[in-house]
C-alpha cells in the first residue's frame, strides 16, 4: 500500500524576532537594510575571504530557531497518528506546514488526498452573524461546498445542541455553545486527511468525550488523522500509531502505548538536577544565552532534582558573558500549574555582589530550607549585571523542575495531605482547659 | 483498542475505494487521484494559483457576503449608507465647488458631473482602503486556515461592488432628473466597470500584502487616498487643468477611467487616448500587484 502522506526532510525555520516583541519590520528597517545590503555585498566581494562569510552565517544562526528539522515520515491511509512532544517541539508547526498555512524552509511533503485542518476552534466565526450564517461561513472557510453544508446542516446543529438558537447572533451564545457549534462544523469535514491540533482542551468533559468519539468515527471511516494532544489517555484510545517530536526532529514512531511511555519517561527525567540552558525553549528577553547551565544541589550538596521536604536547596548557574560583569541572579519558584510562589534576587538584597567584575563562572543562590509541600515545582531564572539595574541580560522561564519528596519532618509518623496547598507552614498549638472542663 | 481500530479502518478504506465517488468533490480537487498535493519551499506556478483561486470562488462569495452583512448590522440606516456617502459628498461639492468656486463642469449640471465622478471614486477609495487592511484584519484566519490568500482582498472588492450598484441607482435617477441622454455611449459602461474593478482589486491586493510586512501602510493609505482625490478629475474637469500639465493627470490611471464614466453616462465625447493609457497602466499595475502579492504571500502566516 502506498503512503497517503510522505514527508521528506521537512524543515521550518523561524526568525526569533518575527514572533516575539518585534513582530514585523517597518518600512524604515527595510530601507536601511536595502541601503546596507549592497554595501555589505560589495565589501564581501572586495575581501573575498571565507571567514567573513562564516561570520555572517553564525551571526544569522543565532537569530533563527528551527521549529522543524529534517523531519521525514510516512503515513499510511487510515492511520490515526498521535503527535506527542513538549511545548515548542514543533507539533503545531508540522500541522501548519502540512495544511499549507506556512511554507517549509526546505524539504517537501506529498499528500494524496484532500486536506482538512482544525487548528483552532471558532476560526472565522463572526460574532454579529447568526448560528446559521456562521455555519455556512465557517464551512466555506474550511473548504466545504455549499451543497455539502446544506446536506449536513441539521446534523451539525444536532451535534452542537444549539437548534433553538440557530437564528441568534453568536455574540449572545455562551462560550460552551460557541465551542460546540465551532467543533460541530469542523467535525463534519469530509476530507481524506484531517489535521487536528489540540482543540479538545476546550469545552466541558461531556462534550470532549463526544468530540473524541467523533474523531474516532472519522478514523473508522478510513480517513487519515494527525492528532496533537497532551491528553495521553485520548492518544492511547484513538491512535493506531504515534510519533514523538523533540526539538523539531522526529524522535520515535511506533505503537501509541510504547511512545506514550517513552514520552512520560523523558518528561520525568527532566528533573535530573542539572540542565544545559543554551538551547532552552523558555528563553525570553535578550537573545544572548549568557546562562550555560543550571544545577540544583539538594541536601548534602549532591546534584539532584529531588529534594526532601524541609531540606535546603541551592541553585547554581554557570554563566559566560561577553564582557566582565558583576553577576546577579534572580530565582522564582512556581508550582507545576504555573502559580508563582516566591522570588528572590540579590539585586534587591545586595547580597553576595562581587566587587571585581567577572566574565565567566558560576553564581549560586542558596534558597535555604524549602517551605514547600510535596509536589513538582519549576524555577524561572533571571540573570543580570549589578552595574546595569535597568534590565536582565538573560531570562529563562521554567529553566528546571524539581520534585519535593514527602518526609516525616514533624516526627509524628503522619504524612501531610497533598490537598493543603503548596506551602509548608510551621505553627504551634496550645490547648487550655476552660474552668468548666477541669476535672 | 488501537489495533482493532487500525484493522477496521483499513477495511473501511478498501470499501471506500471500491465505491468511488463517495466523497463530494471539494475545492482542492487537484489533490485528488494520482496527482498529489506537493508542499515544498517553492512557489506554485501562476496558472495553478489561479486555478486554485477559481476553485475557492464560493469562499470568495461567502466572505463578500459576510462583509456586506456585517457592515450594516446594527445600523439604523442599513444599506442606505452606501448611497448616503457619495450622495452627501456630491451635495457638499456642488455647493462648495459648483456654486461658490464656480468650477466648470463641461456643460453638464455640476451635481451630476460630480456624482458621475464620485461614484467610481467612492468604490475605488473604499475598496483600496478596506482592502489594504483586509489581510491584517483577518490575521486569525490566515494563521489558522489555508485558502488562497487573494480571496480576502478579492472579497472586499466584491462587497464594494454591491455598494457601487446601490449608489449607481441614484446616478441613473439624476440622469433622468436632468434629462440627459447618454445614448449608445452607455454600452461602454460595463467595460469601464471591469477596468475600474481590476484597478481597485490590484491596488487593494498590493497594499494588503505590503501591509502584512509593513504596518506603515495602515497610516499611509488614508493619506494617499485623500491626495489622490485631488489628483483625479473628480471635483474639476480635465479642461480646468492648463494644457501643458494635463499629461500629469494621464499618469493617474483613475483619470481616464473616471473620464470614461462621465462620457458613458453623460453623453460627453470619449477621450480614447486617455482611456487607452489608463487601461495599459491598469494592466501593468495588475501584473505588478500579482507578482508582488505572490512573492510575499508565503510569509504571511509567519509575519502577520
Amino acid at each position: 500500500m502506498r503512503a497517503i502522506i510522505r514527508i521528506e526532510k521537512l524543515s521550518k525555520r523561524y526568525r526569533i524576532g518575527s514572533r516575539g516583541t518585534a513582530r514585523y519590520e517597518t518600512l524604515r528597517d527595510t530601507i536601511v537594510r536595502g541601503v546596507r545590503m549592497p554595501l555589505r555585498a560589495a565589501r564581501r566581494m572586495l575581501d573575498g575571504s571565507r571567514t567573513e562569510n562564516q561570520g555572517v552565517a553564525r551571526h544569522d544562526d543565532a537569530k533563527y530557531i528551527w521549529a522543524l528539522r529534517d523531519l521525514s515520515l510516512e503515513i499510511m491511509p487510515g492511520e490515526v497518528v498521535g503527535i506527542l512532544g513538549r511545548n515548542g517541539a514543533g507539533k503545531s508547526t508540522l500541522l501548519k506546514v502540512l495544511s499549507r498555512i506556512t511554507a517549509p524552509t526546505s524539504g517537501r511533503a506529498e499528500l494524496y488526498g484532500r486536506v482538512g485542518s482544525l487548528l483552532e476552534v471558532g476560526t472565522g466565526f463572526h460574532p454579529e452573524l447568526t448560528g446559521r450564517e456562521n455555519i455556512y461561513l465557517m464551512g466555506a472557510i474550511l473548504g466545504m461546498r455549499r451543497a455539502e453544508i446544506n446536506r449536513k446542516f441539521d446534523e451539525m446543529l444536532a451535534f452542537a445542541g444549539v437548534e433553538r438558537f440557530v437564528d441568534t447572533p453568536i455574540k449572545f451564545y455562551s462560550s460552551g455553545m460557541f465551542v460546540r457549534l465551532a467543533f460541530a462544523v469542523a467535525a463534519h469535514l469530509e476530507t481524506e486527511i484531517l489535521l487536528v491540533d489540540e482543540v479538545l482542551a476546550v469545552g466541558d468533559a461531556a462534550f470532549q468525550r463526544k468530540c473524541l468519539g467523533k474523531i474516532g468515527d472519522v478514523a473508522r471511516h478510513g480517513r487519515t488523522v494527525l492528532f496533537v494532544s497532551h491528553n495521553m489517555a485520548s492518544i492511547e484510545a484513538l491512535c493506531s500509531s504515534c510519533i514523538l517530536i523533540n526539538g523539531g526532529e522526529l524522535e520515535a514512531k511506533g505503537d501509541p502505548a510504547q511512545i506514550v511511555m517513552r514520552y512520560m519517561a523523558a518528561e520525568l527525567s527532566a528533573h535530573e538536577g542539572s540542565r544545559a540552558l543554551i538551547g532552552h525553549q523558555g528563553r525570553t528577553g535578550i537573545s544572548n544565552p549568557l546562562m550555560k547551565s543550571v544545577s540544583l544541589l539538594a541536601g548534602a550538596g549532591q546534584t539532584s532534582g529531588m529534594v526532601r521536604m524541609d531540606e535546603p536547596l541551592d541553585v547554581r548557574v554557570e554563566f559566560e558573558a561577553e564582557a566582565a560583569i558583576r553577576p546577579v541572579l534572580g530565582v522564582s519558584v512556581r508550582t507545576a500549574e504555573g502559580m508563582p510562589l516566591f522570588g528572590v534576587n540579590n539585586r534587591w538584597t545586595n547580597d553576595g555582589i562581587e566587587d571585581d567584575p567577572i566574565r565567566a563562572g558560576t553564581i549560586t543562590c542558596s534558597l535555604g530550607k524549602l517551605p514547600l509541600m510535596p509536589g513538582m515545582y519549576f524555577l524561572d531564572l533571571f540573570f543580570g549585571d549589578f552595574g546595569d539595574p535597568t534590565r536582565d541580560l538573560d531570562v529563562v522561564r521554567e529553566a528546571i523542575s524539581f520534585e519535593v519528596a514527602p518526609a516525616d519532618i514533624f516526627g509524628s509518623g503522619a504524612l501531610t495531605p497533598a490537598s493543603e496547598g503548596p506551602l509548608l507552614w510551621r505553627a504551634s498549638w496550645s490547648a487550655q482547659a476552660g474552668r468548666e472542663g477541669k476535672q | 483498542m488501537p489495533k482493532a481500530l487500525k484493522a477496521e479502518s483499513f477495511e473501511a478504506r478498501a470499501r471506500a475505494k471500491a465505491a468511488p465517488g463517495s466523497h463530494a468533490p471539494g475545492p482542492e480537487d487537484e489533490g485528488h487521484g494520482p496527482r498529489p498535493l506537493i508542499i515544498d519551499s517553492g512557489r506554485n506556478p501562476l496558472a495553478a494559483g489561479m486555478r486554485e483561486l477559481w476553485s475557492h470562488r464560493e469562499l470568495l462569495f461567502f466572505l463578500a457576503w459576510r462583509d456586506v452583512k456585517v457592515r450594516y448590522k446594527q445600523t439604523a440606516l442599513g444599506a442606505a449608507w452606501a448611497i448616503l456617502q457619495p450622495f452627501m459628498t456630491m451635495v457638499v461639492f456642488s455647493l462648495l465647488f459648483g456654486r461658490l468656486a464656480k468650477v466648470p463642469s463641461d456643460g453638464v449640471p455640476y451635481p451630476v458631473f460630480a456624482y458621475a465622478g464620485l461614484l467610481p471614486w467612492t468604490f475605488f477609495s473604499n475598496t483600496a482602503g478596506t482592502g489594504g487592511n483586509s489581510l491584517v484584519n483577518n490575521a486569525s484566519l490566515i494563521t489558522k486556515v489555508y485558502f488562497p490568500r487573494m480571496v480576502i482582498p478579492g472579497a472586499v472588492v466584491l462587497a464594494g461592488l454591491a455598494d457601487f450598484g446601490l449608489a449607481a441607482l441614484i446616478l441613473f435617477g439624476m440622469i433622468a432628473w436632468y434629462g440627459l441622454n447618454p445614448g449608445l455611449a452607455l454600452l461602454m459602461l460595463p467595460a469601464l466597470i471591469v477596468l475600474l474593478t481590476v484597478l481597485a482589486a490590484a491596488v487593494a491586493m498590493w497594499f494588503a500584502a505590503l501591509n502584512v510586512h509593513y504596518r506603515d501602510v495602515r497610516h499611509a493609505l488614508p493619506f494617499i487616498l485623500q491626495l489622490l482625490l485631488y489628483l483625479t478629475p473628480i471635483i474639476y474637469p480635465v479642461s480646468f487643468v492648463p494644457a501643458r500639465w494635463r499629461w500629469v493627470l494621464r499618469l493617474n490611471p483613475l483619470s481616464g477611467i473616471i473620464q470614461g464614466f462621465r462620457s458613458a453616462l453623460l453623453g460627453r465625447p470619449f477621450d480614447w487616448d486617455g482611456l487607452g493609457i489608463s487601461a495599459a497602466l491598469t494592466a501593468a499595475i495588475l501584473a505588478y500587484a500579482l507578482w508582488s502579492f505572490r512573492r510575499m504571500e508565503q510569509g504571511f502566516a509567519d509575519v502577520i
